[in-house]
């Protein structure tokens, strides 16, 4: 069972590389985050699963095993796109009767409750309405059409905390609802941790980091200790530099089970995600990647 | 004026989270249910909150209430009743405002000892968060 499968997956732009042998295996029901820099390949790769562009080499497949933009994947698959994507100029109720008629399912006393509680007016234009707002009817849309993989690119970005908070708290209770399987870009650190029990770090093209939550945080621990030792730490723990001065060091390193022996003259500490996250981003060239695990052990963990 | 969009909780406790407290959130969520249950709040057979209920209005993962809930349960404290959702079963054991008073007191002279040692309250701090984590970490090593 998967939500999404990717297996050695690369896209190129010409001469340009965007995705770059990728290996990736999400499980159904999961909420997934997909965090890198700009230009990491995080658009690229949403748009190889919906099945907007296709693979140049590898595959990639939604939904226990279906290739993306087949009548079967499109059906399952929702996607709302960069900036909610909308007809500015139709009503709230014009927008609703269109994707209505675009979309085999489509469930349509969910969309004008969710709509009402909202209190967006039916009647109003859709350009006109806040930028919280037209998230909110893109997100309706998107899960009106009751899919059971949801993909969002960047949807958080410009929209303020309540928005936030309040998209987030319809797209979780849509998960609790039906276990639809959530996979997300965003570049707020800050909700991950509340919201997605799995993450994928993309870094130029590649899979940096990928698993979930649950076990990429146990697999790493903060060491603080002396700089001169710091080239003493065994390759094992693929010490990557948090803080450093000249006397005192803060490192993320990788642990197997937490028992490990530290070092002498170091300090151990839990990792914490965001934290993990921006190590991880500062290092580009740093991978924690034992390559996918198989999907026997990759199961929601928490 | 308070303007508040958000629907009231249906239940008899509102949950919140402090994203600061570094505590997980699923045990602040235990840790609110806990505190309700001791001021009475709360009493056996009351209903919580449904997980779709929690996880919109908190904007949570739902993998999150349902461990807290778990927790909860393993601490004998709420039970899951198919389709219906999660119920009180037991009250709190409440400890009395004498033995509150005897605890501080043991605590009080340790941290006197801690401090005439020449530890600081950061470090003090420190100290009794790395022994009630261990102590923890200890409790889940027997249980698990």
């Amino acid at each position: 069972m998967t939500a999404l499968e990717a297996c050695a997956l690369s896209k190129r732009y010409h001469s340009i590389c965007a995705l770059s042998d990728c290996s990736l295996m999400i499980p159904p029901g999961s909420v997934t985050a997909l965090v890198g820099p700009n230009g990491a390949g995080k658009t690229t790769l949403l748009h190889l699963a919906v099945g907007l562009r296709r693979p140049t080499a590898g595959s990639i497949r939604v939904l226990d095993g279906l290739v993306p933009g087949s009548p079967g994947a499109l059906r399952g698959v929702g996607f709302v796109a960069q900036e909610a994507p909308l007809y500015r100029k139709l009503s709230v109720a014009g927008m609703l009767h269109v994707a209505r008629n675009l979309n085999p399912v489509w469930d349509g006393a969910y969309a004008v409750g969710r709509i009402d509680q909202l209190g967006i007016p039916l009647n109003a234009m859709v350009g006109a309405l806040p930028g919280g707002h037209q998230a909110q009817l893109a997100l309706t849309i998107a899960l009106a059409k009751r899919p059971r993989l949801l993909l969002l690119d960047e949807p958080l970005a410009g929209l303020d905390p309540l928005a936030r908070h309040e998209f987030l708290g319809v797209l979780m209770a849509a998960v609790a609802a039906d276990g639809m399987s959530v996979i997300f870009s965003s570049h707020v650190l800050a909700e991950l941790e509340r919201i997605c029990d799995h993450l994928v770090l993309l870094s130029r093209g590649r899979v940096q980091l990928a698993g979930p939550v649950d076990a990429v945080l146990a697999g790493h621990q903060v060491l603080t200790g002396p700089s001169d030792r710091v080239t003493s730490l065994p390759a094992t723990m693929a010490p990557i530099r948090i803080a450093q001065s000249d006397a005192q060091a803060h490192l993320l390193v990788r642990t197997r089970n937490g028992r490990e022996p530290i070092p002498a003259g170091f300090v151990v500490q839990p990792a914490v995600l965001e934290e993990l996250v921006l190590a991880y981003l500062s290092e580009p060239y740093a991978t924690a990647l034992p390559g996918p695990e198989p999907a026997s052990s990759f199961g929601p963990t928490r | 004026m308070v303007i508040d969009k958000r629907q009231a909780a249906s239940g008899p406790v509102a949950f919140r989270l402090d994203h600061g407290s570094g505590l997980p959130t699923y045990l602040q969520l235990v840790q609110q249910v806990e505190h309700a249950l001791r001021l009475g709040l709360l009493g056996p057979g009351d209903q919580l909150p449904t997980v779709k209920e929690m996880v919109e209005s908190l904007a949570i993962n739902p993998n999150t209430v349902m461990k807290a809930y778990r927790e909860l349960e393993h601490r004998g404290l709420a039970a899951g009743r198919p389709g219906q959702g999660t119920f009180i079963k037991a009250k709190l054991q409440r400890v009395s405002d004498a033995q509150q008073a005897a605890l501080a007191q043991r605590l009080a002279a340790w941290m006197r000892d801690a401090a005439a040692t020449g530890l600081d309250d950061l470090s003090i701090t420190a100290m009794f968060d790395a022994v009630l984590r261990a102590r923890h970490e200890y409790q889940d090593g027997v249980s698990a």
